[in-house]
């Protein structure tokens, strides 16, 4: 298969025309939701590293918070500590290599385990990342968090300019690239031969290493990978929100990420996708509607839960080939 | 030296209603394989329970409050995990880790609010059965009553459940559940109705820790998710459904938060993840572990 | 090519496998028959090193193998199926193929191009399918195949590893009596057409003994019948062991 023919591929220009969408939306959305869609489209990014390992390699992680804050305090940490180095086109491998470095040894000591004991020592590790947050205030400055100044991008400094036009004006073209860069980049992942191997070990790890695969070892490398997509996405996410703090290193935001993924649906490789964008409009209107948002929160999960586990994405597949198998009967 | 006597008897106290809570977290956990992450809820609705009751009766004596509020924050804890195993947790069983722990994590988001909307958003206070209690003398410190009074609760509630799981048939049968499910089930243990026994107990175990903890602190909002925390590390480091497990972990977590925050206040909590991080690495099932 | 000496291997005090010895010539079917519980399964195991011997050699290509790791084995060339299959089971069938034949030829680790790209080794996975008879169900997942279709496809799994010897843990067990010749039939053509070395492992002396070169007879951890499939039969012991007849 060709360069050419995944070019005629149906689902490529889907992918086109979303794209083509995307880089119109600042004309249309209003800057209040075009910011909000930014920040999901940062959670996307996110989502997509933590399906890596949640839909591909079969590992709950349960401690990607953790992982997010360190690609966010990547940032706010150079511009604390090297201003000279604040431009955009530095701060993103720096965070890149932060969360290289942490989901490596995070990867080390957790791939060692498989389900909920995976899951819980995610968690532990990155509460370590928290707790350390919390405590190292003269470093990290504590639960205040740092403020994110607008970075030099390309040369151009955007000093005396309001966030809002920032983010509305070159910030958002840079986000929806780096976000197309990262699904075409998993999206080749996840077919590749890699991909193939990873669900081999999600399916039957025995067997996996029956047929030469290092199964530990490539958990490994699918947590790194995961972890670097999570830091990408928690960078991105610093410059949109202007403020990092150590709430989202806590396992509660952890447990969110969780909440998004099932919400746009795990089977669908576009599912993560949609569930962040969905999960920060519906945070959003939780909030601002009620004092009791978490009530809310909480009911649509136990309700996703128990009637759509599927997700949105995975219902709509399931409905579109039921209505496929049903013989059109009456309609013309 | 006193001050060691002190730090370590402090530990303790601190020990004493964390083991609690780890046990709840512990049994549920084992029997279930589910990780319960609305434990702390439970711990929360314990405290509010308890801090309402020593405080809106107040004419009464306070150690008969405290005792009323105790036994009342272990009921209604335990009714409210029969409700929810009833209810939402007996379909996740069958299904994947994900829902299993997302379920968790909605109830847990539930009742937060559910709390602010039954008790508002403000503190209860339930000091006075601490204060009345009053105070031991070791050489120059005072060591008070009440934290001997909730070491003395939490080891009688960790002997009677060490009873029921050694000497009576519902806890054999759990023992056999959380060692082999579907031996167990093979074997006609009704598993169903044993799970639900499992939650309530642990539930009814978190709720007795949170009442305990509010004669010296008082019942806020959020007041179960540091407890919630520290109960996963005494799992990891006592191992999955081990009761001996729980105590020696909770007995390591107790001492080390409370000589860390003597010695070293600002990297007390790294280090006791850190402490949870290495012993897994090297033992993966934890201290007493099967 | 293989050779197993003085095998020895321990549960606690009881002795499953009691100095068991013999050998596998390159491209020779040897059938492992013997009555269930006689150690056959634990002496594929022990080969394959999913367990660890008590004592004794096993040398695979002139190299001691006793203590490798199961990678190490299937890179120089050993590889299995298993009794209860062992499937990928949300992966395609055409996956569960070319996953192995990724790993045989090193590619498993490129991370960008769609598996797809490599039409090479996509037609070979076909191929294999083909020559398993089972090529028309590549798009399916191996939840909806038959019983005797998950056997061949497990088989199929062993023999795209491109192995020098391949391991056969009862290959029909579990398929309709009816269907177990074709599947027999189909497996070992496709074994003999590669010219691999094969043994077989097989409770039931009917269905390997058209089959297999030399017939090696298990019982009790040992070994007390080998030779071809005619003559063994013939031996008293062997009579009593399988059939259950007193000479």
């Amino acid at each position: 298969m060709g360069v050419k023919s995944i070019i005629f591929k149906p689902k490529f220009l889907v992918y086109l025309g979303c794209f083509i969408l995307l880089l119109f939306l600042p004309r249309v959305l209003p800057i209040y939701h075009l910011i909000l869609f930014e920040s999901g489209i940062t959670f996307a990014i996110m989502a997509l590293g933590f399906n890596l390992l949640l839909r591909y390699t079969g590992l709950l992680s349960f401690g990607h918070g953790a992982l997010f804050a360190v690609g966010a305090y990547a940032v706010g940490m150079t511009g604390e500590y090297f201003p000279d180095l604040y431009r955009i086109e530095i701060l993103i491998p720096i965070a890149l290599l932060a969360s290289l470095v942490v989901s490596t040894i995070f990867g080390f000591i957790c791939v060692r385990h498989t389900r909920i004991f995976f899951s819980i020592l995610a968690l532990a590790v990155s509460m370590v990342i928290y707790a350390l947050l919390i405590k190292l205030y003269h470093i990290t400055g504590g639960s205040d968090g740092i403020h994110i100044e607008l970075p030099i991008m390309f040369g151009k400094s955007f000093e005396g300019m309001k966030r809002f036009e920032f983010l509305s004006g070159a910030y958002y073209y840079l986000l929806i690239c780096v976000f197309a860069a990262s699904t075409i980049i998993m999206l080749a992942i996840v077919n590749s031969p890699f991909g193939k191997a990873l669900q081999c070990i999600r399916d039957n790890e025995v067997r996996a290493e029956m047929i030469g695969i290092r199964v530990r070892r490539y958990r490994l490398y699918a947590f790194i990978l995961s972890g670097l997509f999570t830091g990408l996405g928690g960078a991105m996410w610093s410059f949109v929100n202007g403020h990092v703090t150590p709430e989202i290193a806590e396992w509660m935001f952890s447990g969110e990420i969780v909440y998004m993924t099932l919400l746009g649906g795990f089977m669908v490789f576009e599912g993560p996708i949609i569930g962040a964008i969905l999960f920060t409009y519906l945070r959003l209107y939780a909030v601002t509607m009620t004092q009791y948002w978490m009530f809310l929160i909480g009911a649509t999960l136990i309700i996703l839960v128990l009637l759509l586990p599927e997700g949105i994405t995975g219902g709509f597949v399931k409905l579109v080939s039921k209505i496929r198998r049903t013989p059109s009967t009456g309609v013309a | 030296m006193e001050h060691w006597v002190i730090y370590i008897l402090n530990g303790l106290y601190f020990a004493s209603f964390l083991f609690l809570t780890s046990l709840g977290l512990s049994i549920i956990l084992g029997v279930m394989g589910i990780l319960n992450l609305a434990h702390g809820s439970l711990f929360a609705i314990g405290a509010f329970v308890a801090a309402w009751i020593v405080g809106a009766f107040g004419s009464n004596s306070p150690i008969t409050l405290l005792f009323v509020g105790l036994l009342a924050a272990l009921g209604v804890a335990g009714v409210v995990g029969l409700a929810l195993e009833t209810s939402l947790i007996r379909p996740m069983y069958k299904r994947a880790l994900e829902y299993q722990l997302l379920i968790t994590f909605g109830i847990l988001l539930l009742i937060e609010d559910l709390i602010k909307m039954i008790w508002g958003g403000t503190a209860y206070y339930a000091s006075k059965p601490f204060t009345v209690m009053g105070s031991l003398s070791i050489g120059d410190n005072q060591y008070p009553y009440y934290f001997l009074f909730a070491m003395l609760i939490s080891m009688l509630a960790g002997l009677s459940i060490w009873m029921i799981m050694s000497k009576t048939r519902v806890g054999i049968m759990l023992r056999a559940i959380s060692m082999d499910r579907e031996m167990a089930q093979a074997m006609g243990i009704q598993v169903g109705r044993l799970n639900t026994l499992a939650f309530g107990m642990g539930a009814a175990l978190a709720g007795l820790a949170g009442a305990l903890i509010v004669p010296t602190t008082p019942a806020l909002l959020g007041i179960g998710m540091d407890p919630l925390i520290l109960a996963f590390i005494v799992v990891v480091l006592g191992g999955l459904g081990s009761l001996k497990g729980a105590l020696v972990g909770s007995l390591i977590v107790g001492e080390t938060r409370s000589l860390g925050i003597v010695f070293f206040p600002e990297i007390e909590l790294p280090l006791l993840f850190l402490i949870a991080v290495i012993i897994l690495v090297f033992k993966p099932e934890g201290l007493f572990g099967r | 090519m293989l050779k197993v000496k003085e095998l020895i291997k321990d549960f606690g005090k009881v002795r499953i496998i009691n100095s068991v010895e013999f050998e596998v010539k390159a491209d020779e079917i040897v059938s492992l028959v013997g009555p269930n519980g006689a150690g056959k399964t634990t002496l594929v195991n022990l080969i394959s090193g999913h367990i660890l011997p008590t004592s004794g050699r096993i040398e695979f290509i002139g190299r001691d193998i006793t203590f490798a790791s199961p990678y190490k084995r299937i890179k120089m060339g050993v590889a299995r199926n298993f009794q209860i299959t062992n499937l990928f089971s949300d992966s395609s069938i055409l996956d569960n193929v070319r996953s192995c034949l990724f790993s045989v030829y090193g590619k498993i680790k490129r991370g960008f191009l769609p598996a797809n790209h490599y039409r090479a080794i996509t037609q070979e996975a076909i191929d294999i399918l083909d020559l398993f008879g089972i090529s028309e169900k590549k798009e399916l997942f191996p939840p909806s195949l038959s019983e005797g279709d998950k056997k061949i496809l497990d088989t199929a799994m062993a023999f795209a590893l491109k192995s020098k010897f391949i391991l056969l843990d009862e290959p029909t067990s579990g398929v309709a009596t009816g269907d177990k010749f074709k599947v027999m039939d189909t497996i070992v053509s496709a074994i003999r057409r590669e010219k691999m070395a094969c043994m077989i492992i097989e409770h039931d002396m009917d269905i390997v003994s058209d089959y297999s070169d030399r017939v090696l007879v298990l019982s009790e951890g040992e070994i007390i019948a080998d030779g071809k499939p005619k003559q063994v039969m013939e031996q008293d012991n062997v009579k009593e062991i399988l059939f259950g007849v007193r000479a």
